[in-house]
């Protein structure tokens, strides 16, 4: 690939695209794929061949438009429509343009601005050309050929960009370190593994647009003087996987990673390793241990990845969602992305809204957005005849927003000021139905199984604090259990080796901070507010 | 000492080639272990030991690993497998009375029912994935009745039920 030979094909695939009487793109992300995208798909390409109207309507697959919950989701470009809930019947009106289809101010979008989402709804991820038609790779070109990596890393870092994968470090101190290692070996880690239960942005985003994520690293690798880079993946996501191994083999063959990219003298080789289900390996130093074979165990840090990684290489390791942003900040400026979101994290964030909300998906706003805007504008409130309770952020590793604190601006310095955290995304709203006891638990069994072992905090800890929770739930609870709760809590913060442990609490302490009353009701009047819970001596339901 | 069937020698051979293909590395043992288990549905000690010999890797750390990762497995799967996803949502939204109405239903049929990480379709909570096919908003009714459809389809004739 030259710089002449990625124009003309932007421009070839442009024209192409343009002189078709419509483009219909069907959403081939696992959430519309579990709604039966796939039938729709078929038959919309039956229809088109019925008609005869192969060559001037195409029908393509594309990622996620994000309001999974009225899936499947399909587009027409020429029209700039949605159309939701289609079935295979409807194809011939779909063709038609005569189905029933979401206005451009459906409340679901207007609060929207999708950035790293941009081509998912736009472009086939299973097409190099149709990322290329979209402007891909433009910022690659302009990495390798006119910038040098101290120009490309100064961009990152007045960009103001901020790590997403939870914590927040802003990126291009992250670079910079690397870059300024002196080892003739170094690699860039994309960590894939979205491990959080309740969140699928990093998978949509590897299933919908996998190749600004690659173009993300390969100007990453350029930066920091990187050859080689991985991408740690779920084994759980097949499907991403799958679009993985086709985007880095297409971008290979096209010379855009690999051997000499841009027909410069930069060698950027990209990798899939796939993990084999273990949530401890989204921390660094154990996803470090897995991709070089063997148990996913942390070790302590320092020395952090950055000096000592991957085969003790200094290591850049980012997340997926992370390596999305750059390329658009390379093209448009930092001081474009700056002005995006709030001063202190600027740019956008993608969150899985989920659980007990009207309309669930995948929701990209600026950073700073107030959680109040994201669940009752964009995600539509609770269900009717429920009442919002709590809407949980970051995982197991993070806490829950109560009503009270609905106004809550979604960025990396105001929510761990109310004791939660960004996280990586997901979003899950509960409300009247939801035991707060209960969740606390289900957490803390889910930190019990993925506890690696290694150190005896929180390997004992997690399962003291679930027997405890446990015993709570079935109404055995004994009046001292919550001073014992934050007594091993204290523990696993304070004396844990990595972030599972020491964040394992968090959920229990966030529940106790808002919701205490709901921990005495069950302890003492032997009853579970939300009717959830089982009591002891209770029929069963 | 690794499980008899008519292709053996091919699984070997498309396991080999996994092998050949990262040059033996002993880092590549979570993909080997992955391959393994693409073609013999779980892993045996016959074929840990195997792979550990042409990785020149002590057995222990080819077992340790194995064991490290929730993905694998050291028993046959069962012949249907019934996965309910216990993410978040699909918990908020009921998933343990699913989980609790399949187990009852799995006693008849040929079921196995486990629970499963995020399956990534949280905007349908609760999912269920049988034998790879995901439903989504499942209800207790729907999922037995969709585990029974599909005991039939695999099993036509008079049913042979305990």
């Amino acid at each position: 690939m030259t710089p002449q030979i990625l124009a003309r094909a932007r421009e070839a695939e442009q024209d192409r695209q343009s002189r078709l009487r419509d483009r219909i793109l069907c959403c081939t992300v696992a959430g519309c794929l579990s709604s039966g995208a796939g039938a729709v798909r078929r038959s919309l390409e039956q229809e088109v061949e019925r008609q005869g109207l192969g060559g001037a309507v195409e029908i393509a697959g594309t990622g996620c438009m994000g309001l999974c919950g009225d899936g499947p989701l399909i587009r027409s470009s020429k029209r700039d429509l949605i159309y939701s809930k289609v079935a295979p019947g409807h194809a011939p009106a779909v063709i038609a343009g005569a189905h029933p289809a979401m206005t451009a101010d459906h409340p679901f979008y207007k609060g929207q601005r999708r950035l790293v989402l941009a081509n998912s709804g736009r472009a086939d991820p299973e097409r190099i050309r149709d990322y290329i038609a979209a402007g891909g790779y433009e910022a690659l070109l302009q990495a390798v050929t006119r910038m040098t990596p101290d120009e490309i890393i100064s961009v990152i870092r007045r960009s103001g960009l901020r790590g997403r994968g939870g914590a927040g470090y802003p990126a291009g101190l992250k670079w910079e370190l690397v870059a300024r290692q002196k080892s003739p070996v170094k690699y860039v880690v994309c960590n894939a593994d979205e491990g959080d239960p309740g969140a699928f942005m990093n998978r949509s985003v590897l299933e919908g647009d996998p190749h600004r994520v690659l173009e993300g690293m390969v100007i990453a690798g350029r930066a920091v003087g990187a050859q080689q880079g991985f991408i740690y993946a779920r084994g759980e996501s097949p499907l991403a996987i799958e679009r993985l191994q086709t985007a880095i083999g297409q971008a290979r063959n096209e010379r855009l990673c690999g051997e000499r990219i841009f027909d410069t003298s930069f060698n950027f080789r990209i990798d899939l390793r796939i993990g084999a289900g273990a949530y401890v390996c989204g921390e660094e130093t154990a996803l470090i241990a897995s991709i070089e074979g063997g148990r996913g165990q942390p070790r302590p840090r320092p020395p952090y990845p950055p000096e000592s990684g991957l085969w003790g290489a200094p290591t850049l390791i980012n997340n997926v969602e992370t390596f999305a942003n750059v390329p658009a900040i390379v093209a448009n400026g930092a001081e474009w992305f700056s002005k995006i979101g709030a001063p202190a994290s600027p740019g956008t964030k993608i969150f899985a809204l989920a659980g007990r909300v009207a309309r669930t998906g995948l929701v990209e706003v600026p950073v700073g957005t107030s959680l109040q805007t994201i669940i009752e504008d964009i995600g539509g409130g609770v269900p009717e005849g429920y009442e919002f309770k709590a809407a949980q952020t970051g995982g197991p590793a993070g806490g829950c927003i109560p009503a009270s604190a609905l106004g809550v601006p979604m960025d990396y310095d105001s929510l761990p000021a109310i004791g939660t955290m960004m996280g990586s995304g997901g979003l899950i709203v509960m409300d009247s139905s939801t035991c707060m006891v209960d969740i606390a638990r289900f957490f803390m069994e889910f930190c019990m199984e993925e506890s690696c072992g290694k150190c005896v905090p929180c390997r004992a800890g997690t399962v003291q604090m679930h027997s405890i929770l446990e015993r709570i739930t079935r109404g055995e609870g004994d009046p001292r259990d919550i001073a014992r709760l934050m007594e091993l809590a204290d523990l696993l913060q304070n004396t844990s080796a990595c972030g599972l442990g020491i964040a394992a609490p968090n959920p229990v302490i966030s529940t106790l901070r808002y919701f205490r009353e709901e921990y005495e009701s069950h302890i003492h009047a032997r009853r579970c507010p939300a009717a959830r819970c089982r009591m002891h001596g209770e029929a069963a339901a | 000492m690794i499980p008899a069937s008519g292709n053996e020698d091919e699984r070997l051979k498309a396991l080999d080639a996994v092998m050949a293909g990262h040059h033996y590395s002993g880092h590549a043992l979570i993909e080997v272990l992955h391959a393994a288990q693409k073609e013999w549905g779980y892993l045996t000690s016959g074929l840990m030991r195997h792979i550990a010999r042409k990785l020149r890797l002590p057995p222990s750390r080819v077992l340790g690993v194995a064991t490290f990762y929730h993905l694998f497995r050291f028993t046959s799967p069962a012949p249907h497998e019934a996965v309910v996803c216990m993410g978040t949502a699909c918990y908020v939204q009921g998933a343990a009375n699913l989980l609790d109405s399949a187990r009852r239903a799995c006693a008849r049929n040929g079921w196995a029912v486990t629970t499963g990480r995020c399956v990534g379709s949280c905007g349908l909570a609760p999912v269920a994935v049988c034998d790879g096919a995901a439903m989504s908003r499942a209800t207790p009714a729907a999922l037995s009745a969709e585990m029974e459809r599909k005991y039939d389809a695999a099993n036509p004739g008079p049913r042979a039920r305990g």
